[in-house]
C-alpha cells in the first residue's frame, strides 16, 4: 500500500524555461542513475532482507526516492513547458519533441530509454546493499554535474537538495551493511 | 498559490522533512530514545498543521486518510506540479 501525498517533498520554483537543463535534468527521472531506478532497486531489493532495520531502510528511502522522482519531474515539466519550439530546436530536444511532444517520459540524457537493467536484485544482502551504496553515489555525481551545468538559482537550490539526500542515504546504507555483516557474523556464533 | 497557503505548506515540507530524516535515522538507530522524541514530536506538530492546511485547502491525502467533508476537493487545482511562473 501507498498513499500519494498532494505535495512536494520539497518545493520547486522555476521563473523561466530552460530546455536544454530540462534535456540533461530528465536524466535524474529516467537514467541509469535517477530516481526512479533508485526507487524500484530499493522497493524490489527489501523482501530478500535478512533484518528488519535493512527491510524499514530500503522500504523508506525506495518511497522517499518516489518523492524525489516527482521533484525532478516537477522541475522538467516546467522548465520545458513554456519554452517555443524555436528553443526546442535548438538545444536539440526536437528528437523528444517527435515522440513525445513536452511529455514527461523515462529516458537518460541523451534520450535512451529506461531499462530495469540499470538495477539490479541479488538476494545477497551485502551485494545488494553495496549496490545501493555505489548508486547513491552515482546519484550524487550526476546532481553535481547537473549544478555545473547550470545557470538559474532556482534550479541548482532543487539539485543542491537532491544531492544532499544521496549523501544521507549513502550514510543509512553503510549503518544497514554494517548491521547485516553484524548479523550475518552472529549467526555463525553457537 | 496564495502566500498563506505556501508558508503553511512550506512549514508542512520543514516538518515533513524532519520526521522523514528521523524516521530513517530511527530504521538504524531504532535504541535511540533522543531520535525517538524529536520524531514524535514532529509528527504531532506535523499531524496539527496538516489538520489546519486542510481544513483551508482541501485534503493532502486520499484513500481515507483525509477527510473531505463538503465536497470532493481532492481533484481542485494546484497539483503539485502546477507551479506558477
Amino acid at each position: 500500500m501507498w498513499v500519494y501525498e498532494k505535495a512536494l517533498l520539497y518545493p520547486v520554483r522555476v521563473t523561466r524555461p530552460d530546455p536544454r537543463m530540462a534535456k540533461n535534468i530528465i536524466t535524474q527521472y529516467g537514467g541509469p542513475d535517477g530516481e526512479l531506478a533508485a526507487s524500484l532497486r530499493y522497493l524490489t531489493q527489501r523482501y530478500t532482507m535478512p533484518i528488519p532495520q535493512a527491510i524499514g531502510v530500503l522500504t523508506d528511502i525506495g518511497t522517499e526516492e518516489l518523492a524525489h522522482m516527482e521533484i525532478v519531474a516537477a522541475l522538467v515539466y516546467n522548465l520545458i513547458r513554456d519554452a517555443p519550439l524555436s528553443e526546442i530546436k535548438a538545444v536539440g530536444l526536437d528528437a523528444y519533441y517527435a515522440d513525445h511532444d513536452r511529455a514527461l517520459y523515462f529516458v537518460n540524457a541523451a534520450g535512451a530509454p529506461w531499462t530495469a537493467s540499470y538495477i539490479q536484485s541479488k538476494g545477497d544482502p551485502v551485494t545488494d546493499l553495496h549496490e545501493d551504496m555505489a548508486a547513491e553515489q552515482k546519484a550524487r555525481s550526476t546532481y553535481e554535474y547537473l549544478i555545473d551545468l547550470s545557470d538559474d538559482p532556482d534550479v541548482i537550490d532543487v539539485l543542491r537538495w537532491l544531492r544532499e539526500r544521496e549523501v544521507v542515504h549513502f550514510q543509512r546504507f553503510g549503518e544497514t551493511l554494517n548491521l547485516v555483516h553484524d548479523y550475518l557474523n552472529s549467526r555463525h556464533v553457537f | 498559490m496564495d502566500a498563506g497557503r505556501d508558508e503553511l505548506l512550506n512549514r508542512i515540507r520543514a516538518l515533513q522533512f524532519t520526521a522523514v530524516e528521523l524516521g530513517l535515522f530511527l530504521d538504524t538507530h531504532p535504541e535511540d530514545a533522543r531520535a525517538l522524541a524529536d520524531y514524535n514530536a514532529a509528527s504531532q506538530e506535523l499531524m496539527r498543521l496538516k489538520e489546519t492546511y486542510e481544513q483551508r485547502y482541501g485534503p493532502l491525502l486520499d484513500y481515507g486518510f483525509s477527510l473531505s467533508p463538503q465536497s470532493w476537493r481532492w481533484i481542485e487545482e494546484p497539483w503539485p506540479w502546477q507551479v506558477s511562473m
